[in-house]
């Protein structure tokens, strides 16, 4: 009985412990360690297990990367743009998403199960797919300026590919689903005869809504807040695919960093700053689904 | 009382236009003779011939494909036990840390995670390719199938498991036969889920390979960013319909399975 026990917490245990967090221990260390020519590609390497080793290592780790990060405007930059995209792209999505689960949720009751699977289903086909499907859209040939140049409401070809623009399409339209499932959740137990009774008070419509719905889908508001900013805080893909070579977001410097500058200390550096970035929405997030499981017993 | 006003008619059909005309205009275009979106230069399925005369995609699919069975298979059993340890598990020492380390990776940026398993490898000296691919995907879709599993473990009745050991199970038999039975569509879906984490992956996929294996969203990436290319529209495409008949064939089953439990519970009910 007890070794069973052990056997069952013990290996997803060790598992997430040597394959998720000891790796961010290393990239913590390598962030203390300078650039150099050599494979890999950063120094000091700690050789052997010996007292001295560790001596000499530990008199060469410092903090140059972290100070050379805030030094230099690209990267201040990189961390405050990504912030403004990521938290711009949730409120567009938000006010995408709302009206949606506000009108699945009030569809008539079969329709639901079917309105539920279309949401879930672009969710389903790849990721990668679907910001690609915006470049053949937005780019200045593209079916959307042909089909404004058609309507008439514009006489020349917009520049939408490679600009700020289509990086909030992309984000808004690949994320869509996680802002729109929390709040289809909240309205749907909605409890209908509270609106009734507000519109019995003398509330209008409207009033009513502002009063009532709002408030009480609070909940799903901010969880699909927090799944649509955090990933797309450090989103790779869809700047590198949509935006344009001015559009600075920290995950696409980190990948260059790595992969064209081979620079793995200062790639290491940046991913510890976003890290201690995104620890606040994570606590936040993760005391706010406290509250919420409270609130249900 | 629930009814479909203007309103909400108009956000629906709005919402549903945004998400699906996208990847219908990306189909439309799989079939385009020409090279550009620009022009309809009539209807072809060769991109879709070249599409199967090209090796590399075919490798990638393979490795894709190989991965995700073994990736998710691993993640299934390791985040089911995660999910007993989660519910079940009690007060053990490192429990928050173990929670915490369930969690964080649902909200971990790709890039991070990547970039730490990479180094991770790294140090230890494993030689990066499809082995390390599939390391990296059990990692974090273990997690996603413990949320899925644990959330059905909390609505089951302890009870009947602790009937089967009264009644003499070892606890890994009261397991296997009490259970497993009741929470297996929350396993199956998180091995689907985990499934199509792994088919989708690129960041994770690309710091965790080495030049010896390339999965196919790594081989779209490369493609696509020399701009549009037809033969992709074309695999799109035919990613999108499997997707699709999947779930479709998915939802009829579920539907049909509620329609017979309700029957079997009026049967019931009349004897």
């Amino acid at each position: 009985m007890k070794i069973a026990r052990r056997f069952l917490i013990g290996i997803p245990f060790l598992w997430l412990l040597v394959l998720f967090l000891i790796p961010f221990g290393i990239v913590f260390k390598i962030s203390l360690s300078d650039y150099a020519i050599s494979i890999p590609p950063y120094t000091p390497q700690l050789d052997g297990m010996s007292w001295d080793s560790f001596r000499t290592f530990f008199g060469q780790i410092d903090f140059e990367n972290y100070v050379f990060l805030t030094t230099d405007h690209l990267y201040w930059k990189a961390y405050l743009s990504s912030l403004q995209i990521a938290t711009l792209s949730m409120i567009f999505t938000l006010l995408v998403g709302f009206p949606i689960a506000y009108g699945m949720a009030n569809a008539p009751d079969h329709w639901r199960a079917t309105l539920m699977m279309l949401i879930i289903l672009p969710f389903w086909t790849s990721f990668l797919i679907r910001v690609y499907a915006w470049q053949g859209i937005l780019s200045t040939e593209g079916v959307l300026n042909q089909f404004l140049l058609w309507t008439g409401i514009i006489s020349e070809p917009l520049k939408m590919l490679n600009t700020n623009f289509a990086v909030y399409i992309g984000i808004v339209y690949t994320y869509l689903p996680f802002m729109i499932l929390p709040i289809y959740a909240t309205l749907e137990k909605l409890d209908a005869s509270l609106l009734e009774a507000a519109e019995d008070l003398g509330c209008s419509r409207a009033k009513a809504f502002w009063l009532v719905t709002v408030p009480l889908s609070k909940s799903g508001v901010i969880a699909g807040c927090f799944l649509v900013f955090i990933p797309a805080l450090g989103e790779f893909v869809i700047p590198s695919l949509l935006g344009g070579s001015r559009t600075l977001m920290i995950g696409k410097v980190l990948f260059e960093e790595f992969f064209n500058n081979r620079d793995w200390p200062v790639a290491s550096t940046v991913a510890v700053i976003l890290l201690l970035i995104l620890i606040i929405p994570i606590v936040l997030f993760q005391r706010n689904q406290e509250k919420q499981q409270e609130a249900e017993k | 009382m629930r009814r479909l006003t203007w309103f909400n008619a108009v956000s629906l059909t709005i919402g549903f236009a945004f998400l699906y005309v996208p990847m219908l205009i990306l189909i439309i275009y799989s079939f385009n003779e020409s090279r550009l979106v620009t022009v309809w230069a009539g209807f072809s399925t060769k991109w879709y011939g070249e599409l199967f005369q090209n090796e590399a995609f075919l490798d990638a699919a393979w490795v894709t494909l190989k991965v995700a069975v073994i990736s998710s298979t691993i993640a299934t059993i390791l985040g089911t036990m995660a999910a007993q340890v989660l519910v079940r598990g009690g007060r053990f020492k490192g429990r928050t840390l173990f929670s915490g380390m369930i969690y964080a990776p649902l909200v971990m940026p790709e890039v991070i995670t990547g970039l730490s398993l990479m180094l991770l490898f790294i140090s230890l000296g494993l030689d990066r390719g499809t082995f390390t691919i599939v390391l990296a995907h059990a990692t974090f879709s273990m997690c996603y199938v413990s949320v899925v599993v644990s959330s059905r473990l909390v609505s089951f009745d302890k009870s009947l498991e602790e009937a089967a050991l009264d009644l003499g199970c070892t606890p890994f038999d009261a397991f296997k036969s009490v259970t497993l039975p009741i929470i297996a569509p929350a396993v199956i879906s998180g091995w689907l889920l985990a499934f199509t984490l792994s088919l989708d992956d690129l960041v994770i996929a690309s710091f965790t390979s080495g030049p010896s294996a390339t999965t196919l969203p790594m081989k779209i990436w490369s493609s696509v960013r020399m701009g549009v290319s037809p033969q992709i529209n074309a695999l799109s495409t035919i990613l999108i319909s499997m997707v699709t008949i999947g779930v479709i064939a998915a939802s009829i089953t579920t539907k049909r399975r509620v329609i017979q439990a309700k029957r079997d519970e009026q049967m019931a009910e009349a004897q």
